[in-house]
């Protein structure tokens, strides 16, 4: 019963905001129902020309860096932390994955496709070390730190594939990664999405039954008791932002390994703000990323068709997320329906200097 | 030492960077005069919209709640001002346009954290994440303005070599930012408004305590924040640029913030921030015209981020906050 | 001034207020006359501070009404009642720290120039002559936070007077002053009833309500017990109306069975946190199975010192010794492996976090190791095992040890927190304002424990700003200065007002 009672603001919220923008698609002079239905077709149902695994497989391959961009965001909440750097170390894992994969010629796929996985996911993990260090030394606040390493991420990572691994031609993209590196589908399903809900698993187990995970979610909810429980709160800010970024990063680099099979510019637009809707969405509890994360690609997956069939621009999806994410984050919501107030409350602690 | 050689000494390091950065401006601009104003000219004018962003946050926070939403205000009101200007076909009413909708963007954020008790970081992303998708929705191709605002020449002192046509000669919001200075800082600290405005700021409750209303405080503060911000957004789109580009402020509202915080949270201070780092955004257009970096534009591109970064790092932990930023307060 | 007498200055008539299912004011009838000191007494949470709230516009009463001078009035704000010549000093200043005296005297009803200009030339002579008049002497020009606590409140009272209060609140005045300065404060009072001024003094301190009041009324779980004339009874008898039920006012106590050193200072520096200097070569010995007391006003680095010890603060120079081990530069978890056990000043901050479970509370020292986990594994059997254990043990009030800590009464808090630290065989306690804002019970409890604990041969230092606790536990007792120890003795080489004037300045000449 406290998994609905928790579901229930997050449900809310996403019937409000698919009420509010039919509401904006009829301004615009579309039918909400045909935008709906061409959603449903797109993500899940199929389509006469498209088979309904293929969507299926669609909307995974969609939902899979967000389900990491959603960790990720959520890992760093459970610690007090607001990490906004989930596009930079999203590419950042992307290029390196891709640098790695195409690098090596002849290694067996056994260690090639992990190799380029990690090295991807680490050199994002060290992309979040960078603001976490910061924070836990000098006090300067991740919100912005994050944001502005997003954009030196997007300049460095373009200096990279248009000067150092850059493919010969007129296209700034890495070369294509080799066969070994790939990860495979299995059907039309990609198995990408799997390894991030096996990651899911795994940092719930670890936020819930690690003394690391106590340690992390006990600095979140109060600093002061934890460094006075020996509890190092520099040390645990340092390595949560790390982990985060090893995830977000990891997103970047399973779509590169798994769908794009190269590093190119712009594969990813959007400043990278999903992960935050996804984990709000979720309440930050990892597992519910999955279901979030589904939503969300769902809509994504469909943006072509609801565009094709009913004449309905992609950017709305944008705005139906940030009008969930509005709701969701309102705490009206929680106290109108449970008269409850700071235990459901959403909080990223204060200030600007609080190491 | 007498007292102006040890306010001097107290300085220092602002100075050291003035002559520094005189000094460099100097070599880039190959000692003529030309250049030398037009990297001045271009740094008071990417100067702009961050001093008024930066004003904007430190209204907010100084009265205690902070203001993430910066950059969503700024963007949105780039948008509704560019619209109303290329459908009115009438500038004036763009600028206004722009003003209203970041008081409105303001009062929301007011709402979400003071009213609602919301956390103020999250309403401030949640402000910003709107901005960006109802821009990118409803923007369309072909729309076009009678113009940018007017330049205006001040009488005779425009015609001053180098500072006379970096400083007089300017168009009218970038007139009225440099106006906001002195009068904030008037207002903040020699008026009951002022007064009371850091009161709430740094102790609400000792504020509620003598009557005053912590919650309203809050709502002005912000929603008078929100013109500015407003006046920022109008700033780059009906008189920067001359129309709107997707995401067209590109960070802005977030380097606003480390100015605010590298000024002290004080008006005279943030305005020195932000000619700091409109330098830096200048002299991205001077490297490439001087041919250094061509090869690899993406390091200079890096250039305004990297130092917002290291500003962070280096200020905050010695800069100190208006004390209850960051917390809703309530009267029980 | 006779007609004036049957009116009374203020009076709450059948006044209820309800937070929720609590009922904190229950048709309480309470009234003040002009130029009277009226004391308010009662444990807390009984109800007293609901009360001045309400007298003072911060809350609403459900039920009942105020008359001021006899006329009935409503209030919705602090702003009426300031409006209505009410002024109140709160216990926890409220006060802006950055700003100066003046300003914060002013704030609300400034004087000014045309169009909302300061006119602080105007302010700082009005505010320093208003000083002069009720010798509440302070500079106006100074910034509040760099003034002593002493001065702090001066600037508190001056603002209410600056108001032109009739009726004047003091919550809990003396709570952070020296017996000097009370007594200096309570001359004020009798000073400012003497010229009309309705006095509403809260405390719990018996002494104080013997010393000063015209009248008290004391309450009981939000009801007033009664209201009489102190002349007509003494401490024992106000404590007994305060508690339903005789008090034992001081624990029996034997004799200490002092052992070996145990804590060594020497010579200890440490900074606060505006990098000035708190404690300043302090020495120190505490032995096995005896307590040991530390009294002296707030912020003369008595909390750096226990920072310094527990870890939490990094020292300058000088040495911490744990019989043969040196603590100074470890952290808090090594600290408290060595066997240091710790009730922190501010249990909030420092002792608990309250989302988590008291069963999680109760092992936040000792999570990580055996049995509470094996190789990064909690164990959440054991730690649920021993957490019931010690909730039994301690006689915890709570639904159950799944709850958050938070639910539970500042009482109960103070009692997970002395469960938790007592139970661990440290060989050296340090407690910090343990019996800080909890009821009359909890404090028999807590003092018994500390009690125990010496008795079973552990270190014990205390440091309380509330000179009873430590007059009645402390077996040797240290008066701390500007950061050093001036005076250290045996408790009953000290008299009270021998402390208090080491308290006040460092020495015992006049």
């Amino acid at each position: 019963m406290k998994i609905f009672r928790s579901a229930f603001i997050p449900l809310l919220a996403v019937a409000l905001a698919l009420l509010a923008g039919a509401a904006l698609i009829a301004l615009s002079g579309a039918s909400p129902v045909d935008a709906y239905l061409a959603l449903l077709e797109g993500s899940f149902l199929g389509t006469e020309k498209v088979p309904w695994t293929e969507a299926v497989g669609r909307t995974l391959e969609k939902a899979t860096p967000l389900v990491m961009g959603g960790l990720a965001v959520a890992f760093a909440f459970k610690a007090g932390l607001f990490n906004i750097g989930g596009q930079g170390q999203l590419i950042i894992g992307a290029l390196i994955a891709g640098a790695v994969g195409y690098g090596f010629q002849g290694l067996p796929w056994i260690i090639h496709m992990p190799l380029a996985l990690l090295a991807g996911s680490i050199a994002g993990g060290l992309w979040g070390t960078i603001p976490g260090v910061l924070k836990a030394s000098r006090g300067a606040h991740e919100v912005i730190t994050t944001i502005m390493l997003n954009f030196v991420a997007i300049n460095l990572t373009d200096w990279f594939t248009s000067k150092v691994w850059r493919e010969p031609g007129i296209l700034a993209r890495t070369p294509k990664i080799e066969p070994s590196a790939e990860i495979p589908r299995w059907g039309d399903l990609p198995i990408g999405f799997f390894v991030a809900v096996a990651f899911a698993f795994l940092i719930w187990y670890l936020l819930q039954r690690t003394t690391f995970g106590f340690e992390i979610r006990t600095v979140g909810l109060n600093p002061n008791a934890a460094e006075y429980a020996g509890i190092s709160v520099k040390r645990i800010v340092v390595l949560t932002m790390t982990i985060s970024g090893f995830l977000a990063a990891m997103g970047g680099a399973i779509e590169t390994l798994g769908v794009v099979g190269r590093y190119e510019p712009g594969f990813n637009a959007g400043l990278g703000f999903n992960g935050i809707t996804i984990a709000l969405l979720a309440r930050t509890h990892p597992l519910a990323v999955i279901p979030a994360a589904i939503l969300i690609g769902a809509m994504e997956a469909s943006g072509a068709i609801m565009q094709f069939k009913a004449d309905v621009s992609p950017e709305i999806t944008d705005i139906i997320q940030a009008l969930m994410l509005l709701f969701v984050a309102t705490p009206i919501l929680v106290r109108w329906f449970f008269k409850d107030s700071q235990e459901n409350d959403l909080s990223v602690g204060s200030g600007w200097g609080s190491a | 030492m007498s007292a102006l050689t040890s306010r001097l000494y107290q300085r220092r390091w602002w100075i050291f960077t003035v002559v520094a950065i005189m000094g460099f401006t100097l070599f880039t601009g190959e000692f003529k005069e030309a250049q030398t104003t037009a990297i001045l000219a271009s740094t008071l004018r990417q100067s702009t919209p961050l001093l008024l962003g930066a004003l904007c946050g430190m209204l907010g926070e100084r009265s205690g709640v902070i203001n993430i939403g910066i950059e969503g205000q700024m963007l949105m009101s780039a948008f509704t001002g560019f619209m109303v200007a290329a459908e009115t076909q009438n500038l004036l009413l763009g600028v206004l346009a722009g003003i209203a909708t970041g008081m409105l963007m303001g009062a929301s954020l007011a709402g979400l954290s003071v009213s609602l008790q919301g956390d103020q970081i999250i309403a401030g992303t949640v402000l910003n994440i709107a901005a960006l998708g109802v821009t990118s929705f409803f923007f369309q191709q072909g729309y076009t303005l009678p113009g940018k605002t007017p330049m205006i020449d001040l009488w005779f002192l425009a015609d001053i070599p180098v500072l006379g046509r970096v400083f007089f000669s300017n168009r009218p919001i970038t007139y009225l930012s440099l106006l906001l200075v002195p009068t904030i800082w008037y207002a903040l600290f020699r008026s009951t408004w002022g007064l009371r405005t850091r009161a709430v700021g740094e102790h609400p409750s000792a504020a509620e305590t003598v009557g005053i209303s912590v919650a309203k405080m809050r709502y002005l503060n912000l929603i008078l924040g929100g013109a500015i911000a407003g006046l920022a957004g109008a700033y780059l789109s009906l008189e920067a640029v001359g129309s709107f580009e997707r995401n067209m402020t590109n960070g802005k509202g977030f380097v606003a913030l480390a100015v605010m915080i590298f000024g002290r949270w004080n008006p005279v201070g943030a305005w020195g921030a932000a000619l700091l780092f409109g330098y830096t955004n200048a002299i991205q257009t001077q490297f490439q015209f001087r041919g250094w970096f061509t090869d690899h534009p993406q390091f200079v591109g890096m250039i305004p981020f990297v130092v917002t970064i290291i500003v962070l790092a280096g200020v905050v932990g010695r800069a100190r906050p208006p004390a209850a930023i960051g917390q809703p307060y309530s009267r029980e | 001034m006779n007609e004036n007498q049957t009116t009374p200055a203020i009076e709450a008539i059948g006044v209820t207020k309800r937070f929720g299912p609590i009922v904190a004011n229950e048709n309480i009838d309470f009234r003040v006359e002009r130029g009277q000191v009226h004391a308010l007494l009662g444990e807390n949470g009984a109800g007293k501070s609901t009360l001045v709230n309400v007298l003072f516009g911060l809350y609403h009463a459900d039920e009942g009404e105020i008359r001021i001078a006899g006329e009935k009035v409503e209030m919705n704000s602090p702003h009426d009642a300031i409006d209505r010549h009410i002024g109140m000093v709160h216990q926890h200043f409220q006060l802006v720290p950055v700003l100066s005296v003046t300003e914060n005297i002013v704030l609300g009803h400034e004087p000014t120039k045309k169009r909302g200009i300061l006119d602080l030339e105007k302010a700082y002579n009005e505010v320093e002559a208003l000083g002069k008049r009720y010798g509440l002497e302070v500079d106006p020009r100074a910034i509040v936070e760099d003034l002593p606590i002493g001065a702090q409140q001066r600037v508190e009272i001056l603002r209410s007077l600056y108001r032109k209060a009739d009726v004047l609140i003091l919550d809990e005045p003396t709570a952070v002053l020296t017996p000097q300065e009370t007594d200096h404060l309570l001359e004020v009072l009798r000073d400012l009833a003497a010229e009309g001024v309705a006095i509403i003094f809260i405390t719990h301190k018996l002494r104080e309500v013997m010393a000063v009041a015209d009248q008290v009324t004391v309450m009981r779980r939000g009801k007033v017990v009664g209201a009489i004339d102190p002349s007509e009874t003494d401490q024992a008898g106000l404590a007994e109306m305060m508690v339903g039920r005789s008090v034992v006012l001081r624990i029996a106590k034997g004799e200490a069975k002092a052992g070996a050193p145990v804590l060594t200072i020497d010579s200890l520096e440490a900074l606060d946190d505006r990098a000035q200097t708190a404690v300043d070569g302090l020495c120190l010995t505490v032995h096995a199975g005896e307590i040991f007391g530390i009294a002296g006003v707030e912020g003369n680095g008595q909390r750096e010192l226990v920072e310094a010890i527990t870890g939490l603060r990094q020292t300058i120079s000088g040495s911490i010794m744990l019989e043969d081990t040196e603590l100074a530069g470890c952290n808090p978890r090594e600290i408290s492996e060595q066997g240091v056990a710790h009730v922190p000043e501010d249990r909030e901050k420092h002792g608990l976090v309250g989302p988590h479970s008291v069963a999680d509370n109760l092992a936040l020292n000792r999570y990580f190791k055996a049995p509470f986990a094996r190789r990064g594994i909690r164990q959440t059997g054991a730690i649920n095992d021993d957490a019931q254990k010690l909730v039994d043990e301690y006689d915890v009030r709570t639904a159950s040890i799944g709850s958050p800590v938070r639910t539970l009464s500042g009482g109960n808090k103070q009692k997970v927190i002395a469960a938790r630290e007592f139970s661990q065989n440290a060989k050296f306690l340090v407690a910090a304002q343990p019996t800080r804002g909890i009821d009359v019970g909890s404090i028999e409890f807590v003092h018994q424990q500390l009690v125990d604990q010496r008795d079973d041969g552990i270190a014990v230092l205390l440091v309380s700003a509330e000179l009873d606790e430590i007059m009645s536990l402390s077996d040797r007792i240290g008066v701390i200065y500007q950061g050093r120890l001036v005076a250290v003795g045996k408790a009953e080489d000290f008299t009270r007002n021998q402390i208090g004037q080491l308290m006040a300045s460092g020495s015992t000449d006049a």
